[in-house]
């Protein structure tokens, strides 16, 4: 349970940072940011990277902004930091809530969103946010950057389009309508394990019927998606019983599943129902509280 | 590659010179080079807790972070919480509560719960337990261990004035 040994590089800043990685990249050199998922793996030797380029004393990757109608979270944003909205509106009080569902507090208090991102686990709830309100990934070499879509961004589980001379920067989450409304359901064992099941819904009501219909599921697949289908089925709708159940059971019926000894194919997809369920009705319950 | 890093610990105030492997973990830093062993090592892979120390402020799970990740920054570890022979109020209220059974768990649960109410002094019963479910105690001793958070939230809160959520 001791990891193996590696080349230690602690820049200063990015530029640095981007330097290091081209040279190193081709020695599975890693990034090290809350090492909250990567040190675990590195003790279990299912990871031992040659190099870590620790990024935690880089300023200028910490911090949460607002920036035209997006919410900029940079490289060093903790779990943590999103125990409070960060902010104000819908979207703080979601991310708050899912926070709050991530592993447990000391975990919180290193690990980050984007590391999240990177590591693509698919139980990770930074990951269905990120593709279910449509985010994006800053990703950066020494050459320059890009902007790719979160749902193209992660490709399989632990898969990412980030190539070995990359590291993400920030994701950038829209920021979505004032009266906007959300839910958010996760399945799991125990307080803090990896979500066997999860759903992240959110709409903007109009009169009392749903437009601008975001549902994605997350833990129960190789990937976190949304479920196109299930949006339309929803919107124009109003938010009755009828209307939940066939879009939990639509939903169940549309996964596939992902399979282990503790988990059935048909345990999960009945996991999925209810998380649709019990975010659909979180998410007419929380307009209710207005 | 497994060149030893030469740097200045900060456990509890005081200064080690330690030199170690960059693969070398806080938690065994803490108890090989600074023979500072009241920090547990248990599970090794961040899922049970025992190791929990607070770092510049934040309980951490020490096998998480490596040794060279704590340079310039404040430590505190389970050695730093009693004033001589006079215990921590945290430490009190556990032994008041019976809030430990073979012990194993006890300094990674006291730096926890000591770290977390430092960030939130007036927790509710729901922050308490979701905050106490981070650590693992295998001899279940949970309802002592939440006992003695309340003692201590109690204590603190008449002191300082904070409000009370519940």
């Amino acid at each position: 349970m001791k990891p193996a040994p590696f080349t230690y590089h602690r820049p200063g800043n990015l530029e640095e940072a981007l330097d290091i990685l081209s040279q190193v990249a081709h020695e599975d050199g890693r990034i090290l940011a809350g090492g909250q998922s990567l040190v675990p793996m590195m003790a279990l030797r299912l990871a031992f990277p040659a190099h870590l380029v620790d990024i935690n004393d880089i300023p200028s990757l910490q911090g949460i902004e607002v920036e035209q109608q997006s919410l900029v979270i940079r490289a060093l944003a903790r779990h943590a930091h999103f125990h409070q909205p960060a902010v104000s509106g819908p979207l703080g009080s979601m991310l708050a809530t899912v926070a709050h569902s991530i592993a447990h507090y000391p975990i919180r208090q290193r690990g980050t969103f984007c590391g999240s991102l990177a590591h693509a686990d698919p139980a990770s709830e930074w990951c269905l946010t990120a593709v279910t309100l449509g985010g994006s990934v800053m990703a950066q070499n020494r050459n320059g950057s890009r902007e790719i879509p979160a749902g193209t961004f992660i490709q399989g589980p632990m898969t990412t389009a980030l190539e070995a001379d990359e590291m993400i920067t920030a994701v950038r989450l829209p920021i979505p309508d004032a009266d906007s409304r959300f839910g958010f359901y996760e399945f799991n064992r125990r307080a803090g394990d990896f979500a066997l099941a999860m759903c992240q819904v959110m709409f903007t009501p109009e009169e009392d019927r749903m437009t601008g219909v975001r549902l994605g599921i997350g833990g129960a697949e190789e990937v976190p998606r949304r479920l196109g289908e299930v949006e339309e089925m929803l919107t124009g709708q109003r938010l009755t019983e009828k209307v939940i159940l066939s879009a939990a059971e639509r939903a169940a019926s549309m996964i596939t599943p992902l399979e282990d000894i503790q988990t059935p194919v048909e345990y999960r997809r009945h996991l999925v129902g209810t998380s649709v369920r019990r975010a659909l009705k979180a998410a007419r319950d929380s307009g209710n509280e207005r | 590659m497994s060149d030893k890093i030469p740097f200045t610990l900060n456990v509890n105030s005081r200064e080690y010179q330690v030199s170690v492997e960059a693969r070398q973990t806080l938690a065994d830093v803490i108890r090989e080079e600074c023979g500072l062993t009241g920090t547990r090592v248990g599970c090794e892979h961040g899922v049970c807790g025992s190791c929990t120390i607070i770092v510049d402020g934040a309980p951490v799970r020490a096998c998480l972070m490596f040794a060279v990740q704590a340079e310039g920054k404040e430590v505190r570890t389970i050695e730093g919480m009693a004033d001589g022979e006079e215990l921590h109020s945290v430490q009190r209220a556990f032994s008041d509560n019976h809030g430990l059974q073979c012990g194993f768990c006890t300094p990674g649960f006291i730096m926890l719960i000591t770290a977390a109410l430092e960030q939130n002094p007036a927790p509710t019963d729901e922050e308490i337990r979701e905050m106490l479910s981070a650590n693992l105690c295998r001899c279940t001793g949970y309802q002592n261990i939440f006992n003695a958070v309340k003692q201590y939230v109690g204590e603190s809160t008449e002191t300082t004035g904070a409000h009370k959520n519940d």
